[in-house]
């Protein structure tokens, strides 16, 4: 314990640190509150000393709306999806990198390379490797694909000829080179009169992706670190025993790793309760296309609220994002500590 | 099992200059069935990793090892039927005893039934049948010690090697301990091969002790033996405490001399040697041929050490073992006179170290 004549001396250390929090966390977490009891509250009103009612109605606002409900579901499944899959490729990964010897090094540093990368520029190249779809001029004569032929012209040949849309993305370029037909997977139209927009399984296919493989590289760098503690006589006693590869991993590696595990999963969970800036990245600030296939989360639902200044149901959202968070990883904690070895 | 060792050789590279490093040279053994062997050195002598060879984590440079007369040198661990018991025991610490125990046996495809019945069996023998619960942080180091013997023990191994079993004991457990894998080697009479640096621990339980010293096997023979007749200067220094006394002399015209004293008649070439002789090797005789200048008595019960000085020994002071009855009165010039016991007093060729044997 430090003395408490040096007591003070701790305060003044810590005091820059507690300044900032207290303005730029604490305060504002309680003025969200705040914000979120006061109906109809107005920023501009507030300072012109209107005064408002107390109580609930922004939380029923929130709940009762409908695209908050579609919020919530693209949230969830999001989570539901992306959080399972990447905890456990990166567990295989982790895995792999520890038991390779001399590029091990050099591969976990190409494996790091995506998180410290910036997510909307990678949202954009994944963009581009999705979709784009563009017009290419064919002979109406003779062609045999799929695609409608647009503005059919003649050209100084003589020739008929016509636009069809085409697929520039590498994705799409991967999957006629199969043999398939080219996905809409983004919300670009599927031809030039503007039909087709993507459906809700391509988007959602798109950002469980993109988010998978955004989120492997802390995993795989905590589960890795993890690894490298474990006693390698644990592995040398198993293979004593006679135990296989795939039972030591089962039996030793991921129970030794538990506690690295449960912490990808929690993380992974909140992080992924709060997925905005990877899906503006790629479908741009609406967030998909109108409707069905819309992917607006939660985030983003509290962000366009903010936008049409509804200062008070953005804040009681918010505070419900924090409740649902909350649940969650108490959830897991649960369900961690009986699964745990520390 | 019979165990045997054929010109068994391991050699690391040396990363540092891409020389090489010989852990085991040249090592040729056979290790009757049943037997308690000892494999004994000090550290970095390669008992450890021929220890590992047996097992199959490493793989030899050259040689071969037979469990029988099968040819096991290029098995894999899981197919030797072996019991290891590592220095910190590496017990599954997310896994009960009673887990940990079973663990071998899962690998085998055994009825459940059979199973628990065996783990019953395996706690029994080494006394932790009460603790099947318990995970491996809720035992002592004598327990958990007992839960890895049992976990090498399980599924009736052809051979039980153990690296070090008792490094990680007080003082007290050790004793203890190594009474308890003497019961349990004669128990199950399984083959045993265990690596130790404690000459004491080699020497109180071993059938047979081989003794090593930089990769190269220096005597093997039964531990008494290894004590009253010990092939070079290494070994007659490693066995033993208080250590052996040395000191420097010479074989000239039949007789042994330390420094300058004539201590004995000593039927062999003329030489220059080293002459050992053990701490009970000393009798007090006022007029004994070998004198030393005394520095003090240390009475410890039923002995009493004489420590002195000497300027043909090799080490600072000399220690001689006396019964604590005897009287000790140094001479007028401060010297304690003494006779030799032929049978404790050894004698090396100053350059080879091996042993120089009177001729009668």
């Amino acid at each position: 314990m430090v003395d408490s004549k040096q007591q003070w001396k701790a305060w003044v250390y810590l005091l820059p640190a507690l300044i900032l929090l207290a303005v730029f966390t604490v305060y504002p977490i309680i003025n969200t509150v705040k914000i979120s009891l006061l109906e109809g509250y107005q920023p501009l009103g507030a300072v012109g000393g209107e005064q408002y009612a107390i109580g609930f109605a922004n939380f029923t606002k929130v709940i009762q709306y409908k695209d908050f409900l579609t919020c919530l579901k693209n949230t969830v499944l999001l989570c539901v999806l992306t959080v399972p899959l990447s905890c456990f490729l990166a567990l295989i990964v982790a895995v792999c990198l520890n038991s390779i010897g001399r590029l091990g090094k050099l591969l976990q540093t190409i494996y790091f390379l995506p998180y410290v990368t910036n997510s909307i520029a990678i949202g954009m190249v994944f963009a581009m490797m999705f979709n784009i779809v563009g017009l290419t001029s064919v002979e109406v004569q003779g062609y045999t694909g799929t695609f409608e032929i647009y503005n059919i012209y003649v050209d100084s040949n003589g020739v008929e000829r016509g636009y069809i849309a085409q697929s520039w993305g590498i994705v799409n370029n991967l999957i006629q080179a199969f043999g398939g037909d080219p996905i809409n997977w983004i919300n670009a139209f599927k031809n030039i009169n503007q039909e087709g927009a993507s459906t809700y399984v391509a988007n959602i296919t798109v950002m469980v992706i993109y988010i998978v493989w955004n989120a492997l590289p802390f995993k795989i760098l905590i589960l890795l670190g993890g690894l490298q503690g474990v006693n390698k006589q644990y592995y040398e006693a198993a293979k004593i025993d006679g135990a296989s590869r795939i039972r030591t991993f089962f039996r030793i590696t991921v129970p030794l790793l538990s506690p690295m595990i449960a912490y990808v999963v929690i993380t992974g969970f909140i992080g992924g309760f709060k997925e905005y800036s990877s899906i503006v990245g790629i479908f741009g600030e609406d967030m998909g296309p109108a409707g069905d296939g819309s992917l607006m989360t939660i985030v983003g639902y509290i962000y366009k609220q903010i936008s049409s200044n509804s200062y008070g149901v953005a804040s009681a959202a918010s505070l419900i994002l924090f409740g649902i968070i909350l649940a969650v990883t108490l959830v897991n904690l649960y369900v961690s500590s009986k699964n745990t070895h520390y | 099992m019979r165990v045997k060792l054929e010109n068994l050789t391991k050699i690391f590279p040396n990363k540092k200059d891409s020389g090489e490093v010989i852990a085991v040279n040249d090592f040729t053994f056979e290790i009757p069935d049943g037997k308690l062997i000892g494999l004994l050195g000090p550290s970095g002598c390669g008992k450890s990793t021929t220890l590992f060879m047996l097992s199959g984590l490493q793989k030899p440079s050259g040689g071969h090892i037979y469990f029988g007369d099968e040819d096991v040198t290029n098995l894999p661990p899981e197919k030797r039927g072996v019991g290891l018991v590592f220095q910190n025991y590496a017990l599954y610490p997310h896994m009960t005893v009673k887990q940990n125990i079973m663990f071998p046996l899962q690998s085998q495809k055994m009825a459940k039934r059979e199973m628990m019945d065996r783990v019953l069996e395996a706690a029994k023998l080494v006394q932790i049948d009460e603790l099947l619960e318990r995970k491996p942080s809720e035992l002592s180091g004598g327990q958990q010690q007992r839960v890895a013997i049992a976990r090498a023990l399980v599924k009736s191994p052809n051979v039980l090697l153990l690296d070090e079993p008792l490094s990680n004991l007080d003082a007290r457990l050790r004793l203890q301990t190594r009474e308890e894998i003497r019961r349990i080697q004669r128990d199950t009479k399984v083959t045993t091969i265990f690596v130790t640096h404690d000459q004491e621990e080699a020497m109180s339980i071993s059938d047979l002790i081989v003794v090593m010293k930089k990769g190269v096997v220096q005597q093997i023979d039964e531990p008494q033996k290894v004590y009253d007749e010990p092939v070079n200067l290494f070994v007659a220094k490693f066995l033993g405490t208080p250590p052996i006394n040395v000191f420097v002399g010479k074989i000239e015209n039949g007789s042994l001399y330390i420094g300058e004293e004539c201590v004995s008649k000593f039927n062999a070439p003329d030489q220059e040697v080293y002459v050992a002789v053990r701490p009970e090797g000393f009798n007090v005789d006022p007029n004994g041929p070998f004198s030393a200048t005394m520095k003090s008595v240390e009475v410890m019960g039923r002995d009493s050490s004489i420590v002195s000085t000497h300027p043909a020994a090799e080490t600072p002071i000399i220690r001689s073992i006396i019964a604590s009855d005897t009287n000790v009165v140094p001479d007028a010039n401060g010297k304690v006179h003494f006779t030799l016991k032929p049978y404790k007093t050894f004698v090396f060729n100053k350059e080879t170290e091996e042993r120089v044997i009177s001729k009668e």
